[in-house]
């Protein structure tokens, strides 16, 4: 692989990478999402008695 | 109380289109790519390396466009006073900021590839760039040391106002600059795109926009979830 | 109209009669001035060119205008007068205009001294370099009014406000370094004129925006 095509590989490697980072991101944060719901429905549960 | 968990963030963006951005980018990008790659001739003079052309302008271009969106919402936030425009604006915002920093690392990437150094000053879309970012940086340390609540939002609002109407004013700066401050010797301004290219360039821009507007719609559902949860919490204590 | 105008002239000699009676910031922007400009010439190897020296006046002017900013609305925060300002029956845009005004004048006044100083320091001004620096004057007041409103609701706003303000100070800087030195200064000139135009606007017109509670 010339020179060229390794910086230009590196370049739309980047942007997958990026993408990818952003998907982890964003899967922690629906998970950390998932939680609170469970802990403010049972606050709720408890608070309305049902 | 008036204010229902409805009325205070407003309607979320659609969820009937999420599938749609997200299969339009999904199609786009990758056939943008593969027309770059697999049917666009090679550029006589720069050769291979000018493939990275096709990644490199959308996302510049996809960045302002997130700029414009979010100075788009700020405006409607200061003309209407609906609180979820600040969220779709600081989102569209933090697209373009994460677009720019893209950008940047591309053009650094073509910069090496062209004239042996990661850095220019005569680039003037990198140099433009360098600015935005500092610029929409210093709006985030805006939104972080200023405590939530309708001041924030508006301050934010007028700041990003401020930013659009930056980027043609330090286009013009560094163009001027360019003559005799620091000269534009090297430059990617070529001669007139043969066809393919520029329909390979547009599939691939599309697709950018494509992938920001599905970027864009997610994370602004994580925020509007994040803040109605907060609510319900602070109504169940 | 008149009442308008009117609102703006008081409280721009408001802001300069507070000043002169208190005598705290204009004379700490003329020493920071002078000491910059002083701390530049150790800080240039000698042989350094005329247009590297004046590239360090802008510097200096930028530093000295960030430095009479954060004074901005200092004296009203102290007095806890803001509140009474803006509950005042003026435009809020007035109160704009007039701080704008005030702070002007304060940046002028200390470039009274800093050019003669800087001419006596280095070497001979051209009258671009004047025009642009009165340019400049009103692009960085305008902007400098409204960023330290925005700044003045952050918990860090000393902090802030250099952040909000040294982007936007970039176009005025390359508007006035090219007056300083090019050949023909017309187009920078010309461009500094643009930029106070269209940030003057925005601010004027934003600023009622940043200033309520």
């Amino acid at each position: 692989m010339s020179t060229a095509e390794k910086y230009v590989t590196g370049a739309y490697l980047v942007l997958l990478g990026s993408i990818l980072v952003y998907v982890l991101i964003i899967a922690l944060k629906v998970g950390r999402l998932e939680e609170e719901l469970a802990d403010v429905t049972r606050a709720a549960r408890e608070k309305l008695g049902g | 109380m008036s204010t229902s968990l409805l009325s205070r963030h407003g309607r979320g963006p659609s969820p009937r289109f999420g599938p749609l951005f997200a299969a339009a980018a999904l199609a786009l990008l990758v056939g943008g790519f593969a027309l770059a790659f697999y049917w666009a001739p090679e550029d006589a003079d720069q050769g291979f390396s000018q493939k990275i052309f096709y990644l490199h302008v959308p996302i510049a271009l996809t960045a302002y466009a997130c700029f414009g969106w979010g100075a788009w919402k700020a405006l409607r936030l200061l003309w209407t006073g609906e609180r979820r425009y600040d969220l779709e604006s600081y989102t569209a915002i933090h697209m373009g900021l994460i677009f720019g920093l893209l950008t940047l690392v591309t053009g650094s990437i073509w910069a090496k590839i062209s004239w042996g150094q990661w850095w220019t000053w005569g680039e003037r879309q990198l140099v433009l760039f360098l600015i935005l970012f500092l610029f929409y940086s210093s709006y985030f340390m805006l939104r972080y040391s200023t405590d939530p609540g309708p001041r924030r939002e508006r301050n934010s609002a007028v700041y990003a106002l401020f930013g659009v109407v930056l980027i043609p004013v330090s286009f013009l700066a560094v163009r001027i600059a360019g003559t005799i401050l620091h000269p534009t010797i090297f430059t990617h301004e070529g001669a007139d795109l043969p066809w393919q290219m520029l329909v390979a360039f547009l599939v691939c821009l599309a697709g950018m926009l494509s992938l920001a507007a599905t970027l864009y719609r997610v994370e602004l559902t994580g925020k509007r979830i994040d803040a109605s949860l907060r609510e319900l919490r602070e109504l169940l204590a | 109209m008149n009442a308008y105008a009117g609102d703006v002239a008081a409280l721009a000699r408001k802001d300069l009669l507070l000043e002169v009676r208190s005598r705290d910031t204009l004379p700490a922007m003329l020493l920071f001035v002078v000491s910059a400009l002083t701390i530049f010439h150790f800080a240039l190897p000698s042989g350094s060119s005329e247009r590297a020296e004046t590239g360090l006046l802008w510097i200096a002017i930028v530093f000295t205008a960030l430095l009479g900013l954060t004074r901005a609305f200092a004296a009203e925060r102290e007095g806890g007068v803001l509140d009474g300002l803006v509950l005042a029956p003026c435009d809020r845009s007035a109160i704009w205009l007039g701080k704008t005004i005030g702070l002007t004048v304060f940046l002028v006044l200390a470039e009274l001294v800093a050019l003669p100083a800087f001419a006596l320091f280095f070497h001979p001004l051209s009258w671009d370099l004047v025009a642009a620096v009165a340019l400049a004057d009103i692009g960085i007041a305008s902007i400098g009014t409204l960023l330290a409103a925005i700044a003045a609701a952050s918990r860090a706003r000393e902090l802030l406000l250099p952040l909000l303000f040294l982007p936007l100070a970039i176009p005025v800087v390359i508007g006035g370094v090219g007056a300083s030195i090019a050949s023909d200064p017309g187009s920078f000139l010309g461009f500094l004129i643009l930029y106070d135009g269209v940030f003057a606007i925005l601010s004027w017109a934003s600023f009622e925006y940043v200033i309520t509670e």
